[in-house]
C-alpha cells in the first residue's frame, strides 16, 4: 500500500500502479474538487500542486509518487476561501459553471508564487487551462487583483 | 384567510445548492426504509427543519433566511441569481439572506406544474418566466404582510414591507418575515397581485453578486460527475462510433477478472458498459474489452459525401422551403446594376462542455431515481421513465449543477437513458455513468452543418435592391422535434432572417427571398449555444460587408441605409461603432469589422479589431459589443455572459470543426478539437443598453456577432474573404 502526502496529511492508498493521481484523489479519497475533463493533460481541470509545481494529475500515475512529495489540492489551498485568489475570484464573480475553476485557481496559485506581480504576458504564458464558459477576462482581472491583495497582506 | 392544504416540507427538497456542498462527502441521498421517498443524510439532514413554504416559490425560516425556489437550471449563465433577483424584488426581502433550491420535476408534476417550465435553453430562463416568477414573489409578500396585519389586528393597507421587515406605519410596530412566515403559510393566496412598475425596481437592474460562487472556489461544488452515493458503482461506456451502428458482440471474459470489475453489460442496442468499483477501473477494462460493431449503412459517410449533398441543395428545387420573402427577387436581381455572389459554409461542432455527460441512476421494479446535470429536469424525468419502463410518477430526477450545458444537456438525455438501462440490470444498486471525453466527442448532438449561397443586387446608387439567400443543409428540428415543424418546414433555420419576431432580419431589403433546401446527413444535430444564428450571422453579416465593398461604400454607412425601420438594431450598431472609433484611424496594422443581429429577442452588435502579420498570424485585439435586452436584470452577469460568449464563439471560429470519416467523428479530445486559451482572448468591452419595455435573452445573442465581426476585420486587414470556418484550416497571409 502506497503512502501519499496530501494537504499536509499522510494517507494510505490502495490503487493499481497505473491509476492516475486524479482518480486516486477523486475515487479513493473522495476529494472531488479536482476535476476530470480531458484525461490527457490538455485542459488543466485536474491541476494540483506537487512540491509547489502545477501538475495535471490525470497524467501522473500514482506509482510515480510517494510520501516525500507534498501534494496540494484545491481542498487544501485554504480552509476558508481566504487565499488571495479565492478572495479575488469572489470579489469579481469569476466562475460561471465553475467546473474548470479549481484547476484554474490552482494554476494561478503557482503563477503567483513564482511571479508575485505577473504581467499580462506572464498570465498568457502561465495559464493554459481551457474554460468553455469563457471566464478568461475575469480570470485575468482576478489574478491581478489577487496579486494586489497579497501585497496589501504583506505590507 | 386560512386555508387547508398540503404543504411541501423542506425535507422533501432534496437538492439545494447550499446543502449539497455541506453533505456530499457523506453520500447525500440514502433511500429510507420504505424506498418510496428519499431522505437527506448527514449534516444536511440535521439542518433541514420542517418549515412550511409561504408559497411554491418562497420558504422563510424563523431566522429570516429566504429560500427561493428556482425551476430553471444553473449551468454558469447566472440564471439562478437573476431569477432569485426577480422573486426577491417583489418579495421585498433582505437580499443578504437569500439562498436558492431546485424543486424536482416530480414535485412539479405532482403539484400541477406549479413551477411551470424547467427547460433552460434558448436564452429563455428569464424572458419566458419573468411575469410568473415575479408574481410568485409578490404573492408571498402579500401573504406575509397579511399575516402581520392579522396578528396586530390592523388593516393591511397600513403596513409596509422592506428588507424582510414589516412595519405598521401608524404605530411604528415592526416584525420580520421569519416571525410571520408560519402564519402566512396558512393563508389562501390572492389570485391577482399588482407587480411593481419597473421604475420602482431596486434589485432588478443591480449588478449584485452571484449566489453560487463560494463553493466554486474550493472544490465543494458538487457536479454530476462528483456525485457519490452509498454502495454506488461506476460505469464507463462505449457506443458504436458510427452513427446508427449497433453493438454486435463483446467478450466480457477478457476483462471480467480485471481489478474492480463487477459486470459488463449491453446498453440499449448500440453500446456496451463496464461497471466497476471505481470509474478508472471501469474505463481501464472498457479500453481492454474486445467489441465488434455492426456499423450499418452510414459506414461510408464522410465529410466529402456530406459536402456533395449540401452542394446539390444550393441549386436544387427539391425540398426547398421559403422562410422570408418580400418583393420579387427573381425579377429584380437580373435588373440590378451590379450583382455579387458568394457561397459560405459552417461545419459540425461539438458542445464540449467541460464536464462530460453523466448521470447516476438507481432502479428497482417500484421506483427509478436519477441524479444528473440537466438543462431540463422535466425532459430528464421523461427520459428516465421511458428507459425505466415505469410510470413517470414512480420516477424522480434530482438536478445537480452543470459543468456547462450550451444546449447539449437540454433536449438530449441519451446519457440518462443509458444510466437507467445499466442500473436496470443491477436492481437496487446506484450506478454512476460517466462518459470519457472521447465518448463525449464521438456522441455529441452537433452544431448543424450548412452551406449558404447568397446573391445580392445593387442599384445605381449602390443600395441593396435585392437579396437571394439559399441555405442548404441540416435541420435540427427535423431530427429533434419533428412535431414542431409545420408542413415539413423548419422555421428555426431562418434565425436572423425572419420577417419579424425574436429572430428578425435587421435590414429592409426591397426584394428578399430566403430559402432552405433541407439536407439531413446522418450525424445527429443539436441546439448549440446560439443555434442557427451562428452560421446565419456569418452568412448575412459577411455578405453585407462584401456588398458594401462591391458598392464602394463604408460598411457602417451601407448598413445604416438599410436600417431606418430597425431603430433598436441601428442603436446598438451605432453604439459599437462610436465606442470602437469606427472611421477614425486605428493603431498601426489594426483593422475593424462590424456585425449586427437581432436574435433571442435582443439586439446586439460588435466591432472587432484585428491584425494579421506577414506570416498570416491573426491577433484579435479588441471586441466592443453592445446589447439591448430590453430589461437588464443583472448588468455584471450580462457582461460575464457577453465576454464568455465570445470565448465560445471565437473558439468555434478559430478551431471548431468535427469532420466525418467512415460515418464517425474524427476528433477525439481537446488536442484535435481545441478551445481558445487566455492568451488568445481579446479585450472585450461590453455596452449594456437596455431600452426597456421587452425581455430579450442574454446567454446566446452576442455569440453570433463575434465571428462575422472578426471575419470582416480580417478582410479589412488582408483583402481576403474567408467564407468557411474554422480559421485553423486557412492561410491568412494577405491576398
Ligand atoms: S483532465 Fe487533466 S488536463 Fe484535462
Ligand atoms: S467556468 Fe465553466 S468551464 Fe470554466
Amino acid at each position: 500500500m502506497a503512502k501519499l502526502k496530501i494537504n499536509g496529511k499522510i494517507v494510505d492508498i490502495d490503487a493499481d500502479d497505473s491509476t492516475p493521481l486524479l482518480w486516486v484523489l477523486r475515487e479513493q479519497l473522495g476529494m472531488t474538487g479536482t476535476k476530470y475533463s480531458c484525461g490527457i493533460g490538455i485542459c488543466g481541470a485536474c491541476t494540483v500542486h506537487i512540491n509547489g509545481e502545477a501538475v495535471r494529475s490525470c497524467v501522473v500515475p500514482v506509482s510515480s509518487l510517494d510520501s516525500s512529495q507534498a501534494i496540494t489540492t484545491i481542498e487544501g489551498l485554504s480552509t476558508d476561501n481566504s487565499h488571495p485568489l479565492q478572495q479575488a475570484w469572489k470579489e469579481l464573480d469569476v466562475p460561471q459553471c465553475g467546473y474548470c475553476q479549481p484547476g484554474m485557481i490552482m494554476t494561478a496559485a503557482v503563477l503567483l508564487n513564482n511571479k508575485p506581480n505577473p504581467t499580462d504576458e506572464d498570465i498568457d504564458a502561465g495559464v493554459t487551462n481551457i474554460c468553455r464558459c469563457g471566464t478568461f477576462k475575469r480570470v485575468r482581472q482576478g489574478i491581478h487583483l489577487a496579486a494586489d491583495i497579497s501585497k496589501r497582506g504583506r505590507s | 384567510m386560512k386555508k387547508n392544504r398540503i404543504n411541501v416540507s423542506r425535507r422533501e427538497f432534496l437538492i439545494s445548492s447550499s446543502q449539497l456542498g455541506a453533505g456530499f462527502t457523506l453520500g447525500l441521498y440514502l433511500p429510507n426504509a420504505a424506498f418510496g421517498k428519499t431522505v437527506q443524510q448527514g449534516a444536511a439532514e440535521e439542518s433541514a427543519t420542517e418549515v412550511p413554504e409561504v408559497n411554491a416559490w418562497v420558504v422563510i425560516e424563523p431566522d429570516d433566511t429566504v429560500i427561493i425556489r428556482i425551476a430553471r437550471s444553473e449551468m454558469g449563465q447566472g440564471t439562478l441569481t437573476g431569477l432569485a433577483q426577480m422573486v426577491a424584488e417583489e418579495l421585498e426581502c433582505d437580499w443578504s439572506k437569500v439562498t436558492t433550491e431546485y424543486p424536482t420535476p416530480g414535485q412539479n408534476l405532482a403539484r400541477d406544474r406549479v413551477w411551470r417550465s424547467f427547460s433552460t435553453g434558448g436564452s429563455r430562463g428569464i424572458r419566458d418566466s419573468h411575469s410568473y416568477v415575479r408574481k410568485g414573489g409578490a404573492v408571498a409578500r402579500y401573504l406575509l404582510v397579511e399575516a402581520a396585519a392579522e396578528q396586530w389586528g390592523v388593516p393591511m393597507s397600513e403596513c409596509r414591507a422592506a428588507s424582510s421587515v414589516i412595519t405598521h406605519v401608524p404605530s411604528g410596530r415592526k416584525t420580520t418575515y421569519g416571525k410571520v412566515a408560519a402564519a402566512a403559510a396558512e393563508s389562501i393566496p390572492p389570485d391577482e397581485v399588482t407587480l411593481k412598475d419597473p421604475k420602482d425596481w431596486k434589485l432588478i437592474g443591480k449588478p449584485v453578486k452571484r449566489l453560487d460562487t463560494d463553493d466554486k472556489l474550493n472544490g465543494k461544488q458538487v457536479f454530476g460527475a462528483d456525485l457519490s452515493l452509498p454502495g454506488m458503482l461506476n460505469a464507463a461506456i462505449k457506443a458504436c462510433p458510427v452513427f446508427g451502428g449497433k453493438l454486435k458482440s463483446f467478450d466480457a471474459a477478457k476483462v471480467s477478472k480485471l481489478p474492480g470489475v463487477r459486470t459488463v453489460v449491453a446498453v440499449e442496442d448500440n453500446a456496451v458498459a463496464v461497471v466497476a468499483e471505481t470509474w478508472w477501473q471501469a474505463k481501464t477494462a472498457l479500453d481492454a474489452l474486445p467489441i465488434s460493431w455492426d456499423e450499418g449503412e452510414n459506414a461510408t459517410v464522410s465529410t466529402a459525401s456530406i459536402e456533395q449533398m449540401l452542394d446539390e441543395g444550393l441549386t436544387s428545387s427539391d425540398r426547398v422551403f421559403v422562410g422570408n420573402e418580400n418583393g420579387d427577387v427573381k425579377k429584380s436581381l437580373p435588373a440590378a446594376m451590379k450583382t455579387v455572389e458568394a457561397t459560405y459554409r459552417y461545419p459540425f461542432q461539438n458542445h464540449a462542455t467541460m464536464e462530460p455527460m453523466n448521470a447516476t441512476a438507481r432502479w428497482t421494479e417500484q421506483r427509478c431515481e436519477v441524479w444528473c446535470p440537466t438543462q431540463n429536469g422535466a425532459a430528464a424525468l421523461d427520459a428516465a421513465a421511458e428507459a425505466a419502463g415505469l410510470p413517470v410518477e414512480k420516477c424522480e430526477v434530482y438536478k445537480i449543477h452543470l459543468g456547462g450545458g450550451f444546449g447539449r444537456r437540454g433536449s438530449f438525455h441519451d446519457f440518462v437513458k443509458q444510466a437507467v438501462a445499466i442500473a436496470k440490470q443491477m436492481p437496487g444498486i446506484p450506478v454512476k455513468l460517466l462518459w470519457s471525453r472521447e465518448e463525449d466527442m464521438a456522441h455529441g448532438h452537433y452544431h448543424p452543418i450548412t452551406k449558404c449561397k447568397l446573391v445580392g443586387g445593387l442599384d445605381e446608387k449602390g443600395n441593396l435592391s435585392s437579396l437571394h439567400v439559399r441555405i442548404s443543409g441540416q435541420s435540427i428540428l427535423a431530427s429533434v422535434r419533428p412535431k414542431s415543424m409545420k408542413n415539413g418546414v423548419d422555421m428555426a433555420i431562418f434565425q436572423g432572417f425572419r420577417a419579424d419576431g425574436d429572430h428578425a432580419i435587421s435590414y429592409s431589403v426591397p426584394n428578399l427571398l430566403v430559402e432552405h433546401a433541407m439536407r439531413n446527413p446522418p450525424v445527429p444535430p443539436g441546439f448549440w449555444r446560439g443555434v442557427n444564428i451562428n452560421q446565419n450571422a456569418i452568412y448575412l453579416e459577411c455578405f453585407v460587408d462584401e456588398l458594401a465593398h462591391a458598392a464602394g461604400r463604408d460598411p457602417l454607412e451601407f448598413r445604416r441605409a438599410l436600417m431606418s425601420s430597425h431603430p433598436k438594431s441601428l442603436a446598438v450598431l451605432n453604439a459599437v461603432a462610436e465606442k470602437a472609433g469606427w472611421g477614425k484611424p486605428a493603431a498601426g496594422g489594426v483593422h475593424r469589422g462590424l456585425a449586427v443581429v437581432k436574435t433571442f429577442g435582443s439586439y446586439v452588435a460588435a466591432c472587432a479589431e484585428v491584425s494579421v502579420d506577414s506570416n498570416g498570424k491573426l491577433k484579435i485585439h479588441r471586441i466592443v459589443a453592445a446589447t439591448d435586452p430590453g430589461y437588464a436584470v443583472n448588468p455584471q452577469q450580462i457582461e460575464a455572459q457577453v465576454s464568455g460568449s465570445f470565448v465560445y464563439g471565437l473558439s468555434a471560429l478559430l478551431y471548431g470543426e468535427c469532420t466525418i470519416k467512415g460515418g464517425a467523428v474524427e476528433q477525439t479530445n481537446f488536442h484535435d478539437y481545441p478551445s481558445m486559451l487566455i492568451k488568445e482572448m481579446p479585450e472585450v468591452e461590453t455596452i449594456v443598453m437596455p431600452s426597456g419595455g421587452f425581455w430579450g435573452g442574454i446567454g446566446e445573442p452576442t455569440i453570433a456577432v463575434a465571428a462575422p465581426a472578426v471575419l470582416n476585420a480580417i478582410f479589412a486587414a488582408t483583402g481576403k474573404r474567408i467564407r468557411q470556418i474554422p480559421l485553423k484550416n486557412i492561410d491568412l497571409r494577405s491576398a
